[in-house]
């Protein structure tokens, strides 16, 4: 059974559709990335399944369990995260804050111990700075920890991002324009990044992104997106060729 | 580290001076009254800053939460409790009262999970006009005539007693995971909802916490006063408390208590220039939004305030890291 199971998934914003019959069956393990022009829907599938938007049609399951209408806190709860493509960490917050909040559900106790710091209250604070810490330091943040997040430098923020997404301890990771801003030698690095979170966190990963060298680089399946429709679908090299593709990103009549 | 036992000394010396002061008359009573206030104030400022300046909201609604628990306490104090044993039941009204404003602080909760920003304002101005109306339309408390000879059984020592508390308890939710869920509401609420926060059991604690402190707050004031009627509590006073939180600074237990003291004492101290005070008190306001926007104390906290597992989260985990990697290069002996 597929990791991620969407099935015919359909969402209108008013009279225009942005997403029409999207599908996709991720098994775990797997990396995936969905491309398209600007405007083709990319980021909307990805509001779709964690629960930003309500799918207007269709079915969404991960690991056997209905997303559609379910809360966008619960859908992270059950282990998908994500990044954003324009940052939105908690800008005025430390960085050690920032992976601290992602820890929520971790945190085992109730309002009574957080208004009298009592009870569990002290053993689950210890155990969430120390997690975060740790965590900090696998992505070498660690120095950082109390500096406010809006004063990292750009790619740090970048990296803070993953790292905040990866303290909510998810199975399936979605990166939306990972390597946006990032000239050509920080794209190779970020390439070297993404397959290595992959394998310390045993990681089940959707992309979506326009730098085609990332994606034609480390994707295993690509789908791709224009006005809402997938137009392909397949390998990398497939979609590289198919004609489909290079008329939606390049026009018409073009030959290459 | 150094230092840290200095705050829990001087709330102790506060306390016993709170005793000292009233019984040895060591200052003249006004300026007690004024103490009294300034506490109040604390305790109205610190949690509405709660909804206003952690959470990223803006509640109108204070003086309603503060009328709630001023009616409940007074009428209990007035009409049920028996007279011999009122001094005694004092702290059981105060806590009633918070408690009835904190289940009305439930209700305004809920259009928080739909509602934000000016159009949550607007449903605690409407909130605040609810209450208003609600209490001037019952004759059994008064009307709109109000609630008069309630006795005076707020003191000093209750006072700075009930301000530790609500400083104290606010202090510690803020830093608690719900206190830090809270704070990623005001960030950004998209992605503190997609990082797992339940933003929803979060609100509901912020607006119950502040609420039940309003309705502390409201009945120590009503037993201040010793009368209080619906006009007591309409849109100005809430904007008094909002002047107070803007003026401290926001998301600041610390600029709540500095926001709170100068504003009260201000006051006051400009007593002689009468009308004009309302002139210049305005201007103030003015000139220090344009110079310092986020308030005296915006965004900042004594280091005394935050918890040390907070303030030195990082030098502990680096100190334990070093502990051990020394203990694993140890040889074995």
């Amino acid at each position: 059974m597929p990791l991620l199971q969407a099935k015919n998934v359909t969402h209108y914003f008013g009279g225009l559709c942005a997403v029409s019959d999207f599908n996709l069956d991720l098994e775990k393990g797997e990396l995936v990335g969905i491309i398209g022009p600007n405007g083709a829907g990319k980021t909307t599938v990805f509001n779709l399944i964690t629960g930003v938007y309500k799918a207007t049609e269709g079915d969404i399951q991960f690991d056997g369990t209905r997303l559609v209408g379910m809360r966008p806190n619960r859908i992270t709860g059950l282990g998908i995260a994500r990044t954003f493509q324009n940052i939105r960490l908690f800008q005025e917050l430390s960085v050690l804050d920032n992976v601290r909040i992602a820890n929520y559900t971790q945190l085992k106790y109730g309002s009574f111990s957080s208004f009298f710091h009592v009870g569990n209250f002290t053993r689950e604070e210890d155990r969430t700075i120390q997690e975060a810490m740790d965590l900090l330091a696998v992505f070498k943040l660690e120095d950082y920890a109390e500096e406010t997040s809006k004063n990292l430098p750009y790619g740090l923020q970048r990296r803070l991002e993953i790292a905040r997404a990866m303290a909510t301890h998810p199975k399936l990771l979605l990166l939306d324009e990972p390597a946006a801003g990032m000239n050509p030698n920080e794209i190779g690095l970020l390439m070297e990044f993404i397959q290595w979170i992959r394998k310390q966190f045993d990681l089940t990963i959707i992309l979506i992104e326009h730098q085609m060298r990332l994606v034609m680089g480390i994707c295993e399946r690509l789908k791709v997106l224009d006005f809402g429709a997938t137009i392909a679908e397949g390998l990398p090299v497939e979609i590289q060729n198919n004609p489909q593709v290079l008329e939606a990103y390049l026009g018409e009549g073009v030959e290459v | 580290m150094a230092k840290r036992w200095l705050l829990p000394v001087l709330v102790g010396i506060g306390f016993v001076l709170s005793f000292a002061i009233p019984q040895f008359n060591l200052i003249n009573p006004y300026y007690q009254l004024i103490l009294i206030y300034v506490g109040i104030n604390i305790i109205l400022t610190t949690s509405l800053n709660l909804i206003n300046g952690y959470m990223g909201e803006f509640s109108v609604g204070h003086a309603g939460f503060m009328s709630v628990g001023a009616y409940i306490a007074a009428l209990l104090s007035t009409r049920i409790f028996p007279i011999e044993l009122i001094a005694w039941l004092f702290p059981v009204s105060v806590l009633l009262g918070g408690l009835g404003a904190a289940l009305i602080g439930l209700v305004v909760a809920i259009p928080s999970f739909k509602t934000r920003g000016d159009y949550l304002a607007i449903v605690t101005i409407a909130f605040l006009m609810i209450v208003k109306s609600v209490i001037e339309n019952i004759e059994a408390i008064g009307g709109p005539r109000g609630i008069p000879g309630i006795y005076k059984l707020t003191n000093l020592p209750w006072t700075f007693f009930f301000t530790v508390v609500a400083v104290w308890v606010i202090r510690n939710f803020v830093y608690s995971n719900f206190g830090r869920g809270v704070l990623s509401i005001r960030e950004d609420e998209i992605a503190s909802d997609l990082m797992s926060v339940n933003t929803r059991t979060v609100k509901l604690q912020a607006f119950v916490l502040s609420s039940f402190f309003a309705g502390v707050a409201g009945a120590l004031f009503a037993h201040v006063l010793q009368f209080i009627s619906p006009r007591v509590f309409d849109i100005v006073k809430s904007t008094d408390i909002l002047i107070m939180v803007y003026l401290g600074g926001i998301g600041s237990i610390a600029g709540s208590i500095v926001g709170a003291t100068v504003y009260t004492v201000l006051l006051e101290v400009l007593r002689p220039l009468q009308v004009w005070r309302f002139v210049l008190m305005p201007l103030v306001l003015v000139l220090l939004m344009i110079y310092r926007p986020r308030g005296i104390m915006g965004l900042r906290e004594f280091r005394w305030f935050i918890p040390s597992r907070d303030l030195f989260a990082r030098q502990n985990w680096q100190a334990k890291r070093e502990r051990k990697e020394v203990s694993d290069a140890a040889p074995a002996s």
